[in-house]
This record gives C-alpha cells, sequence and structure tokens, in this order.
C-alpha cells in the first residue's frame, strides 16, 4: 500500500494514478456494503430460504418477513384453517400457508414509534438548550467558562453502563422508569455535550459585528439573537440536529436497562423476533432494514452537513 | 479557540459604547441573559451526568444492592476495590478489552490512512463512493451486532460462504471458537468505523497547503520523502485524535458485543463493560460494580490525559 499511496505529485494525480485509486476504493466500497445489501435481500425471503446451505443469491422474493415482523401468529390445524373460509388479504394467505393464524399486531409499531418520539424530543430538546448555551459561551463573558466546557465535554468519557446504575436508581425513585420523557431528559443530557461543543464552534464563526449593528438599530439582545444569530447558524444547528439524531436512534444501552416496555425502542426488540426453532431471521431483517433505512437515507442527502460535523467537531476539540 | 482579532476588535468597539444604558430599558441585561441560556444545560448536565456519578462513587463503597431495595445500607470502605483488583477475572476482562482496543485501532488505521490517500486523488466519482463507506458507521451497533450474527452462521452464512470460495476452509465459526470469537468483534468494528479515521485523514490530508509539495519537487524529494516529511507529520495530529475519540468508545464498547456474542463463549469477548452489565444489572452487586465502574472511569480519564499530552508534543 505504501508504494501507491506515497505517490502525491505536485499537481493532479497521473490519470494512471486515478483509475487504480478509483478503482480500489470502489472495490472497498462495494465489499462493505455486501453485509447490508445481504441483510435487505433476507428481508424477502421465505424463513427456509433464508437459512438454506449454501445461501441463496437468487431466490423467490417473498413477503413473510415484513408480515412476521408486524403480526403476532398462533399455530392451528388445517381443519381449523379451511374451517375459516377464504383468506381475506394477502397477508392472511401468506400466514396461512404455514398453518397460521395472525392473532394481533406485534409490539414493533410500537417500538418504532418509540424511537421517533425520543429520537426527536431529545434532538429537539438538546439542539434548543445547546444553542441558547453556546451563544452564552461564545458571546458573554461566563466565569470559569473553560472549565465549564471542559466538563461538559468530559461527560462523554464515562462508559454508558457506569452512568446507568444511579439513573437507574433515581430514575426508579422519581418515577421515571421506563416512560418516555425518562429517556429524552436522558438522551438530551447525553447529547447536549457535544451540541454545546458544535454550536459553540458554529457560532463563534459569526461575526459579533452583525449584532452589534443591529443592537444599534434598535434590536434587543435577544432580537439581535433570534433575528441575526439564529439564521446564520442555520446549517450548523442542522449539523448538529444530525448528530443528535442518529445518537437517540441508535443508543441501545440505556434503552435496554432503563425501559422494560412502554418506552422501549427498536434496538433491543429486532433481536427477540423469535421464529420457530430460534430467530425468524427474515423478520429480524425486515425489521433491522425497516430501521436502518432512515438513517442511510439521512446519510446520503445530508451528506454535505454530516461530513462538517464530523471533521469539524473532532478537530475543534 | 480564542477570539479572532476581528472579534477582539469589536469586544473592545462594543465595550467603548455606553450600552448599558440602552440595554437596561430594552429587556434583560447581557448577564441575565447568559446566565438564563446555559443553566438549563449546565442543571440537566449536574442532575443526569454529575449527580449520578457521584452517587456511583459513594454506592462504591457500601454493599447496597439495588434488588433488595429495603436492606439498610452498610459502609464497606474500600473492600469493593481490594476484591476487585486482587480479582483475577477482571484482569481477564481487561485484558480482552485491552485486546479489542489496540487490534481495532491498528487495522482501523491502516484502512483509514490508506483509504484517505486514494480518495485524495481525486478521482472521478470519489465525494459518491466516499458517501457509500460511510454508512456503516452511522448505523445503530447494536443492530449491526444482531445482522452480523446472521452473517457469521457457520453453515449458512454469507460471511463463511465468501470465504470458502477463496480456499477450502469448512464452515467458519466465529462466534462459536474460542479462537475466532474476538477476531469476529475487531472484524465488525473495523466494517463500522474505518470510514470515521478515513474522514478525518481526510481533512488532515485536504489542510496540507500545496506549496510545500511545490517545495518539495524543486528540492527533487521522491515520493517516500515527501509521504514521510510532508504527509504523514501534517495528517498525524488528526489521526491521532481519531484514534482517541475511537480508541475512548471502544474501551466503552458495550452494544455491539453485546449483541454479537454477548461475551462467549466462556468469557473470551467479554469486555469490561459486558462484564460491567452483568455484576451491576443481572448479580446485581450495586456496590461492587459501582467500584468497577469507578475504576474503569478513571482508566479512560488517565489514559486519555496521557494521550492527549502526547498528542500536543505532537502537534508542535
Amino acid at each position: 500500500m505504501s508504494a501507491k499511496s506515497t505517490a502525491h505529485s505536485v499537481v493532479e494525480a497521473s490519470s494512471g494514478g486515478k483509475w487504480l485509486a478509483g478503482g480500489l476504493v470502489v472495490v472497498y466500497a462495494l465489499v462493505t456494503m455486501i453485509p447490508l445489501v445481504w441483510i435487505f435481500l433476507t428481508g424477502f425471503k421465505s424463513p427456509p430460504d433464508s437459512i438454506s446451505y449454501p445461501p441463496k443469491v437468487f431466490f423467490e422474493p417473498s413477503m413473510e418477513g415484513y408480515v412476521n415482523l408486524f403480526t403476532t401468529r398462533t399455530r392451528q390445524t388445517s381443519e381449523y384453517i379451511e374451517s375459516l373460509g377464504p383468506p381475506e388479504t394477502w397477508y392472511d394467505e401468506i400466514v396461512r400457508k404455514r398453518n397460521m393464524v395472525i392473532a394481533g399486531p406485534s409490539k414493533f409499531a410500537d417500538r418504532y414509534l418509540n424511537s421517533i418520539v425520543i429520537g426527536f424530543g431529545s434532538t429537539f430538546l438538546a439542539v434548543f438548550l445547546g444553542t441558547l448555551a453556546a451563544y452564552g459561551f461564545s458571546r458573554f463573558k461566563v466565569p470559569l467558562k473553560d472549565d465549564l466546557l471542559f466538563f461538559i465535554l468530559s461527560t462523554r468519557m464515562m462508559p454508558p453502563i457506569a452512568v446507568a446504575i444511579p439513573i437507574y436508581l433515581m430514575y426508579r425513585t422519581l418515577g421515571l422508569s421506563d416512560t418516555a420523557l425518562g429517556m429524552i431528559l436522558l438522551y438530551t443530557a447525553v447529547n447536549i455535550s457535544l451540541a454545546v461543543w458544535l454550536l459553540k464552534g458554529f457560532i463563534d464563526e459569526i461575526p459579533r459585528e452583525y449584532e452589534e449593528a443591529a443592537v444599534v438599530d434598535g434590536y434587543s439582545r435577544l432580537q439581535a439573537f433570534w433575528k441575526v444569530v439564529l439564521p446564520q447558524a442555520r446549517t450548523g444547528i442542522a449539523a448538529t440536529a444530525i448528530f443528535c439524531l442518529i445518537f437517540a436512534w441508535n443508543e441501545y444501552a440505556f434503552v435496554l436497562l432503563l425501559t422494560s416496555g412502554e418506552a422501549q425502542t427498536a434496538p433491543p426488540y429486532i433481536p427477540l423476533i423469535i421464529g420457530e426453532g430460534g430467530l425468524d431471521w427474515p423478520a429480524v431483517a425486515a425489521g433491522t432494514t425497516l430501521f436502518l433505512l432512515p438513517i442511510v437515507f439521512f446519510t446520503v442527502v445530508l451528506r454535505n452537513q454530516l461530513l462538517r460535523g464530523i471533521t469539524f467537531g473532532a478537530v475543534r476539540k | 479557540m480564542t477570539d479572532s482579532p476581528i472579534n477582539g476588535v469589536a469586544e473592545q468597539v462594543a465595550r467603548g459604547t455606553p450600552q448599558p444604558l440602552a440595554t437596561r430599558f430594552r429587556g434583560l441585561s447581557d448577564r441575565a441573559i447568559a446566565w438564563i441560556f446555559i443553566s438549563p444545560t449546565i442543571v440537566l448536565l449536574l442532575a443526569i451526568n454529575i449527580f449520578p456519578l457521584i452517587w456511583t462513587v459513594y454506592l462504591s463503597f457500601t454493599n447496597y444492592r439495588a434488588n433488595r431495595p429495603g436492606r439498610p445500607i452498610e459502609w464497606v470502605g474500600t473492600r469493593n476495590y481490594e476484591r476487585l483488583l486482587g480479582s483475577e477475572d477482571i484482569w481477564g476482562y481487561l485484558q480482552a478489552t485491552a485486546h479489542f482496543v489496540c487490534w481495532t485501532m491498528a487495522l482501523q488505521v491502516l484502512l483509514g490512512l490508506g483509504l484517505a490517500l486514494l480518495i485524495n486523488r481525486n478521482f472521478k466519482g470519489a465525494g459518491f463512493w466516499t458517501t457509500v463507506i460511510l454508512i456503516p458507521m452511522m448505523l445503530s451497533p447494536a443492530v449491526v451486532g444482531v445482522f452480523w450474527t446472521y452473517l457469521y452462521q457457520p453453515q449458512t452464512g454469507i460471511f463463511s460462504y465468501i470465504l470458502n470460495l477463496f480456499g477450502d476452509f469448512g464452515p467458519i465459526d466465529m462466534i462459536g471458537s474460542v479462537g475466532l470469537a474476538p477476531w469476529s468483534i475487531i472484524i465488525v468494528d473495523t466494517w463500522m468505523w474505518t470510514p470515521y479515521i478515513m474522514l478525518l485523514c481526510l481533512a488532515g490530508l485536504r489542510s496540507i497547503p500545496e506549496y510545500l509539495y511545490e517545495a518539495a519537487e524543486i528540492d527533487r524529494a521522491n515520493a517516500l520523502q515527501k509521504f514521510w516529511h510532508i504527509t504523514l507529520p501534517r495528517v498525524l495530529p488528526f489521526l491521532m485524535l481519531a484514534v482517541l475519540f475511537r480508541g475512548i468508545e471502544n474501551f466503552k464498547m458495550f452494544d455491539m458485543v453485546v449483541e454479537l456474542t454477548s461475551g462467549g463463549p466462556g468469557s473470551t469477548t467479554e469486555l469490561a463493560s459486558i462484564n460491567l452489565k452483568r455484576e451491576a444489572f443481572e448479580s446485581w452487586r450495586t456496590g461492587y460494580s459501582s467500584a468497577f465502574a469507578v475504576i474503569l472511569f478513571v482508566t479512560v480519564f488517565g489514559l486519555g490525559n496521557i494521550y492527549v499530552k502526547a498528542l500536543n508534543r505532537v502537534k508542535q
């Protein structure tokens, strides 16, 4: 690798060098995509196809995984199923082929909804409070400013499990265990350190003269903040929000330990989708696909903001 | 981090103008705004980060058990710490963690730096392929752990199948075998996080001014010399920073590994955080596990600070 990578020419790389570099990067990208493509395909396999040997690349697509993901089913005798008459819907038809009857909806939709509520709720709070604090740190003389900023940042060094023990006890006492509010507050607290840090950097970049000019024009500080600073900080706020949302969406340790039913998000639910004789892999793959899809979508659509946030946040630290 | 010269001037100008009179009548003073803006964040962090941390330290000196709330809490002094440091198992978990952190960092630095150097050649479509490469690092580690257990299935999984296209290995049981399990988690973490190292290296590469290479060209430096004397020193601070962040994260690693191997087989992949969770939420030894948490926190903090010192030396 060193021989190839060291050839850094003064001007542009030679066209042969570019082809080689491009080729290697494309090969790497394609290899890293294999797991994701495979999971996406598995979502459309029937359970026997999903555990066939050798693994099947070509198969007859089936919606069984998605049906199993969203329903609970009970096994019935074929006489009973025949007595029900012809299946009314396409998903009834899929289920009855396996001598099953749909008993009701599964909890996946609820868990997914929890992910959305907790994800967006905590992102909104973290960005809202973070913007205010970042503006305060950026523009005003705050006593012990550097210490406070370091303290805010160092809270990210703690292993989640270490903090989870006392938070578990605290939430039990306050009645916040297994509530969406508890999880929103917790994720806000975890995210806010990064939010303040990133947003302070973005706000530092906005020249103070704009606000001073607005104040001279008769705006109050708050109005200047609202009408001058916020619009300027928009892309920075967007970048920060994406990071907070991704963290809250992906988080697992806290939600595993602090929730049991009501407020649980999707990640702890997915590995519990049991079929006959082990995990129901097509349903697991379907749930995985539905859960990861929004993030993949975000990554592709908002890549510029993401890139800015990642490098900016790290380099400033 | 410090104010730019322009801001400094603006500040002086602002201080020179008789502003307090104007703002006093138009609502809140700057001082009040500063505190109103900052205090909610501080309160939240105190309540959900600092207070629990102090509580953990307190619990680590007691024999409290969270599943028996009625039992009186007894102060046991440093007994939990003595037990922890004297236990051989703990060293095993820390060793597994160190093995995981060292190998993931080494592999990701090699791959990430290599990829960054390749992408920096600005071939056609580099932006698109960079985005594709980024996708794994955005995903939920726990869910990644779940679906890799499927990919790692020895008989029916695609991982074993693909490797067998290159040679006759037979079914490869990545998760179930003692020798391979530590590598199964290293592979998944490298798959996920190489893009992060790559991104920061890329930021470093893009910060190198072109004239350095032009000067090197005039001095007839060869490609290796240019890499060694220009590229590497300039990228190193970025690379070390990336390793710091990922190193801390991997030291705390829990979600991906717990879903993938849940510490097994035996305790070959039982990382520190996984054992902590077992002690705290399965054995309910709250006091003992709090002491372990404190030791882990101090270790991360100490190693982090030593590393930052080294980083600052490199930057100079």
